[in-house]
């Protein structure tokens, strides 16, 4: 009892002597045993068991990620995203590409649970036939509508009466009397 | 004479229509909320799944258990204020046994989540913990709180992400649950 009293007392006036000598330290070594507390604390935390990806993998589940939204920021990839949710789909993905599951069994695994939304490229069918094919029709019908305006333009401008050489003499002849 | 008349009516008239158009195309898009998306999962099978219970997680719930009963899901985390918002809905539900509600604790701290029944509630016959959030992707979970009725035969029936206000409760989910429960 009285040999801890003694060893906190004497590191306790160590520690003063030497908040006193060098005060800027003070407060790095503060810094530092807040940083090795938290420290420990991260490191309790349980990491997944997860193998580290081959170089291939990673390129691939990126190139993947690029093409799902991220349901929560919406305008986002899931490749992107900070948002949890996109964090949890990520390794989702991950887990389906370690079972051998291909791009497109991902994909359809990921819409069914969440409709053709998280699909960044719509599948073609009838509810979205206008959004994949509606700015072509506007384009060939702009340029239908243009060739014709431009076909009348041409059959209303009516050709001129050829010039007759008498007429012409006149003309010249007003011009200089003026 | 006709023909040309015929010309300058269409050429009055179909601009205006292009108009209208798009300005009902863009006050519908306006008027459309971008999070309310339709579920994938509608008149589809319950996902299956087998979860520790929140209270005693030796025990396990799965969709399972609930077949022969029409029955609610309901997916909140402590760390969700809208969850807090809509509690007091879920709180009156369940006053009026109309329906068994099953809690889905998501992606929280089991101990958060018990302190934060003890303080608003517990309108839940049983609250799942998914606490890695991967059983909500099979639910197609993408924030909280979300709401699912279950009919008898384990099909979804319903399902609404957001809070469940006094109005949608009285007319859409207590009529449809007693709808259900009859068939």
């Amino acid at each position: 009892m009285q040999l801890t009293y003694m060893a906190n007392s004497s590191s306790g006036a160590a520690f003063r002597a030497f908040v006193v000598r060098n005060p800027r330290h003070c407060w790095s070594f503060i810094i530092f045993c807040w940083l090795a507390a938290t420290g420990a604390v991260f490191a309790q935390t349980p990491t997944p068991e997860m193998q580290p990806m081959s170089p291939e993998l990673e390129v691939r589940l990126k190139k993947l990620e690029t093409e799902l939204r991220c349901l929560v920021c919406q305008n986002q990839t899931l490749a992107e995203s900070p948002a949890g949710l996109a964090g949890d789909l990520r390794r989702e993905i991950r887990m389906l590409a370690d079972q051998n599951m291909s791009n497109e069994e991902i994909k359809e695994h990921l819409r069914v649970r969440y409709g053709d939304f998280v699909l960044y490229r719509p599948p073609v069918d009838g509810k979205t036939w206008l959004l994949w094919f509606g700015p072509f029709c506007l384009f060939i019908g702009g340029v239908i509508m243009l060739w014709l305006m431009n076909r009348r333009r041409t059959i209303n401008a009516q050709p001129t009466a050829p010039i007759n050489a008498e007429v012409l003499a006149r003309a010249d002849a007003m011009l200089k009397d003026e | 004479m006709g023909y040309m008349h015929m010309l300058r009516t269409w050429r009055f008239f179909l601009p205006l229509t292009i108009f209208f158009g798009l300005l009902w195309f863009l006050w519908t898009g306006l008027s459309l909320n971008p999070r309310d998306l339709p579920s994938a999962l509608l008149n589809k099978p319950v996902p299956e799944f087998s979860l520790p219970l929140l209270h005693d997680p030796s025990k396990h719930l799965s969709a399972a258990d609930m077949k022969g009963k029409v029955w609610l899901l309901n997916v909140w985390g402590s760390w969700c204020p809208t969850c807090q918002f809509e509690h007091p809905q879920l709180n009156a539900l369940a006053k009026q046994s109309v329906v068994p509600i099953i809690g889905f604790n998501w992606k929280d701290k089991p101990e958060d989540a018990k302190a934060w029944l003890a303080r608003f509630g517990n309108p839940y016959q049983v609250s799942v913990s998914d606490l890695d959030g991967r059983v909500a992707i099979n639910f197609g979970v993408y924030g909280a709180p979300e709401t699912f009725v279950i009919d008898k035969a384990g099909m979804i029936r319903f399902k609404h992400t957001g809070a469940i206000t006094e109005e949608m409760l009285r007319d859409t989910l207590i009529p449809l649950i007693r709808d259900l429960d009859k068939g």
